[in-house]
């Protein structure tokens, strides 16, 4: 497809500004020639054009609305539009940050009330919304976790990371001048105890733990993990990545979790936007409280305020307050499942998670054969050995079926990873024709393994060039 | 209510598929201790109608604004209404970052076009996909420039936005960076001298804003070779995104770094987020900047195509030696910003000028009002800052009036006493502003 670059002609234009009502000045006049700008070169294109552009863009882009889409990791579930409808209301998109808080009296009672509701879901002390993103809270957590042991006077400069986790987490860790440390799993898919044992010192400030891991698989050791950590003066950081398979049916505060990162796009269905916007609030137990990032919400006498008066925090993570549009989606999300629509959500994502692993156990490699939480870790490892086709072949094959693959080479642990998460929001025809068309694949890569690796077959594009595209950096275009 | 479409027949069935008698076995490796019977202070479920009806009441409790005199990092612009009709298709914010890019072509072009537009307004070689919002991908670009270059100390300009100033403050503190801040001269801009006595050869990177928090107009270029003597980076900021529209972008001043707000590009004031974090730099630093980034390449029948490119930079290889740990980015605010330019096209020259118009308007009739003056010399955007008797006064009469005020700088700057900084953009009429002077004096 043509670049909006390629389809613009001098003159042509969409947006067009409103006469000025008031008395013209001179630019030159006010503004300093050594200030201006010699030449602005932008698309010129007719709003038809231009909507006929970015529709054919979308044409060429596959969202959960148009099939399953059953990403590990990233929870892929439906997106309610009852949630875009309220977030799009005029009194929520309306108001500018820096208003008086007369203003902005709702969204100061939805923020406070998300908070409160967030601490009793997960069992933690308080909540900060401020963070934009799961690796931006995962920063706000670890920061904290470095301002404990400041004020304490403990040098520790440690930070313990499972083997199989996000590579955000030693990212964060690393972000905060901390020395990130692997952790290795044991037979069964969980922490190795005496591999934690032996390097749980007073060095290390922290573990970070995903759990559900990213195996999908629940610590069954999560009390004697948290009692390790604790009993050695550390704390325990968890990562609610997979907050997706828990939620309602245990709490992370309860399990010994001292901070904890959420992301609103993936457990309280904010859709991800191809990428972004997010919003990763950060829970805390007790200890951390009085580290949270300013401004806090704070109860007055006219209702709710702003505060900076925290002398402990370890300050701002972004300007004004976070992504306020996305947790309108999560709080209008909150009150309409309610308590049992949200647990009943856990249950069938971990059902789903389930029938999907029995179902292709037989033709794939499955590492750790044991009941899994919201999702399925196979490998590609048979495919591979027997007829020569990757995990990330059968990834683009499955395209052509008209399915979003699942996430492959993660973690890191599983040679030939395919993590499945297929969400609560599926029915069992849509995970079952999915299967079919997971087995069907097995079986072409038995019988006609390149048709496999030619993949995809039925998109816009074959595959792409990914060595040209680092060697050669395009990533702007140039006439 | 809840979005799950199993009947009781697919449970059984797919209990049985299983081999399970029920729900509850599945949760078994949940220590018996740790298990919720139900979730506390969560109310029962609504209907979508009743949802709609909370939702409204609270939306309603909020007052709208009738005008809004106040900047400061987030501006009250008009959204042509291509933007939101684009940016509602389900096929762009229903999809996940573009990792499979044979059926990611769609968002995948559009960041493309997002970050060639990007570097040719910010005067630079190469932009990334986005950042969170502008303070964290000026905090980043800090953390860079002392990472590439080994160096601890950050120097802020002190008319850098005051949150910004903040976050930057976090995200050295972390990493054992030290910042010192240079405070403005009369006019307003960066005292150069001041900034001449601060550098030396353990400074990371300069930081400067243009417009800066005062709405005044940074000289960027001497700043750039101040900087840059001494082997430091100059990281370049910005208020208002539209400003570029006529102002010679940092890039063009010699800028390493320029890194803004992009909020201004078609995304809803929202009281404060999701906003866009525009970062962009020389191509020198392409393969150590943070964050996603579209590159063109050809699929194997030569047909050109788009994927998310040189990702060995990035937290999910690189894991504790990438550049950044950012993840998920703001693409749909970048898709916005992306329709928004392709729409206004060259008009955003036009629309600039209009503010500079609107502001220029404003601030004759306010220095019309006895006991105001001016505070700086340097020359404006679309804000200003002006002294008067009573800046609380004034904001609570406007607020009176349904008015959200202009932004009072005594609580960043406490030198600054009953100082206002005024925005005004192309969504004040000319009855507005002179009600504005009617209500004031």
């Amino acid at each position: 497809m043509e670049l909006i670059f390629e389809i613009s002609r001098p003159g042509r234009g969409a947006a067009h500004v409103s006469a000025s009502d008031v008395p013209a000045v001179d630019l030159d006049h006010i503004i300093d020639r050594k200030y201006l700008r010699d030449e602005l070169d932008l698309p010129e294109v007719a709003e038809i054009d231009l909507v006929r552009h970015y529709t054919n863009l979308s044409r060429r882009n596959f969202g959960v609305d148009l099939g399953f889409y059953p990403l590990g990791s990233c929870t892929m579930k439906y997106n309610p539009k009852i949630n875009e409808n309220v977030a799009a209301m005029p009194g929520f998109t309306g108001v500018h940050p820096d208003a008086p808080d007369a203003f902005a009296r709702g969204n100061l009672e939805l923020m406070y009330d998300m908070q409160k509701r967030l601490s009793s879901i997960f069992g933690m002390a308080d909540f900060t919304l401020q963070p934009a993103a799961g690796a931006h809270g995962e920063l706000t957590g670890v920061m904290m976790i470095k301002k404990y042991f400041e004020k304490k006077g403990e040098k520790r400069h440690l930070i313990l990371i499972p083997d199989a986790a996000h590579g955000t987490n030693p990212a964060s860790g690393a972000l905060c001048g901390f020395e990130a440390v692997t952790l290795r799993s044991n037979m069964e898919g969980g922490v190795d105890l005496e591999h934690l044992e032996s390097l749980m010192t007073e060095d290390v400030a922290a573990l970070m733990l995903t759990n559900p891991n990213t195996l999908g698989l629940f610590e069954r050791n999560i009390e004697k993990v948290a009692q390790i950590i604790h009993s050695r003066g550390g704390l325990l950081y968890g990562d609610g990545a997979n907050a997706n398979a828990f939620l309602g049916k245990t709490r992370p505060g309860d399990m010994g979790f001292d901070v904890i990162q959420l992301n609103l796009h993936k457990t309280f269905s904010t859709p991800h936007g191809g990428g972004g916007p997010g919003s990763g609030p950060v829970g805390v137990g007790e200890v951390l409280v009085d580290y949270l990032p300013v401004p806090r919400i704070v109860k007055n006498d006219s209702g709710y305020g702003w505060s900076d008066h925290f002398p402990d925090t370890i300050g701002r993570m972004r300007a004004f307050y976070g992504n306020f549009n996305v947790m309108v989606k999560a709080y209008a999300y909150i009150r309409s499942l309610g308590a049992e629509g949200l647990t009943r959500a856990t249950e069938m994502a971990v059902l789903n998670a389930n029938y999907i692993k029995e179902k292709l156990k037989p033709y794939f490699d499955l590492p750790y054969d044991r009941t899994c939480m919201h999702e399925c870790v196979f490998s590609g490892n048979r495919q591979v050995e027997q007829n020569g086709v990757h995990t990330s072949d059968m990834a683009k094959r499955l395209i052509d079926f008209g399915y979003h693959p699942p996430t492959i080479y993660f973690p890191l642990i599983v040679p030939e990873a395919i993590m499945i998460e297929p969400t609560e929001t599926e029915s069992v025809e849509t995970l079952d024709a999915f299967c079919e068309a997971m087995i069907s694949i097995a079986r072409e890569a038995e019988e006609n393994p390149q048709r496999v690796k030619d993949a995809p077959l039925s998109t816009p594009v074959s595959r792409l060039d990914e060595v040209l595209a680092a060697r050669k950096p395009d990533v702007c275009w140039k006439k | 209510m809840d979005y799950c479409p199993h009947t009781k027949d697919d449970i059984a069935r797919m209990q049985a598929a299983i081999g399970i008698s029920g729900i509850e076995e599945l949760f078994a490796d949940i220590p018996e201790k740790f298990r919720l019977q139900k979730l506390p202070d969560i109310p029962y479920g609504l209907s979508e109608q009743e949802t709609i009806t909370l939702m409204s009441d609270i939306a309603a409790r909020n007052q709208l604004p009738r005008m809004t005199l106040t900047g400061a990092g987030a501006y009250v612009h008009f959204i042509p209404s291509v933007v939101s009709h684009i940016v509602g298709r389900s096929e762009f914010y229903t999809a996940y970052t573009p990792y499979q890019a044979e059926i990611s072509q769609g968002i995948l072009q559009a960041i493309y076009e997002y970050q060639t537009m990007i570097a040719h307004l910010t005067g630079t070689e190469i932009a990334n996909a986005s950042m969170y919002d502008g303070a964290s991908a000026m905090a980043e670009a800090a953390v860079l420039s002392a990472k590439m270059s080994s160096r601890s100390k950050i120097i802020a300009a002190r008319s850098v936005h005051p949150q910004y100033r903040q976050v930057l403050r976090t995200y050295c503190w972390a990493n054992g960076y030290t910042i010192t801040e240079v405070p403005s001269a009369v006019s307003g801009q960066l005292d150069l001298a001041g900034l001449q006595d601060a550098l030396d050869e353990s400074v990371a990177a300069v930081i400067v804003q243009s417009p800066n928090f005062f709405g005044c107009l940074e000289d960027v270029t001497p700043i750039a070779e101040a900087a840059h003597a001494k082997g430091a980076m100059l990281i370049s900021g910005f208020t208002d995104g539209t400003s570029l529209g006529i102002l010679k972008p940092a890039g063009a001043c010699g800028a390493d770094f320029v890194v803004g707000e992009g909020q201004s590009f078609g995304n809803p004031i929202n009281y404060g987020g999701p906003y866009l974090g525009i970062f962009a730099a020389r191509e020198k630093f392409l393969r150590r900047i943070p964050g996603r980034l579209a590159g063109a390449t050809v699929d194997k029948n030569g047909k050109r195509g788009f994927v998310l490119t040189l990702q060995t930079r990035e937290q999910h290889i690189r894991r504790e030696k990438a550049t950044s740990n950012i993840c998920s980015n703001e693409a749909l605010c970048a898709l916005a910003a992306c329709i928004y330019l392709a729409a206004l096209g060259t008009n955003l020259k036009t629309l600039a000028a209009l503010n500079v118009n609107k502001a220029q308007y404003l601030k004759s009739r306010l220095l019309q009002i006895p006991g105001w003056t001016e505070v700086f010399s340097a020359p404006t955007y679309n804000e200003f800052t002006l002294r008067c008797p009573d800046a609380r006064a004034v904001n609570e009469k406007l607020q009176a009036a349904g008015i959200i005020g202009a932004y009072d700088l005594q609580k960043d700057y406490p030198e600054l006493a009953n100082t206002l900084v005024f925005c005004a953009t192309e969504m004040l009429s000319r009855n507005d502003m002179d009600r504005v002077i009617e209500i004031i004096k």
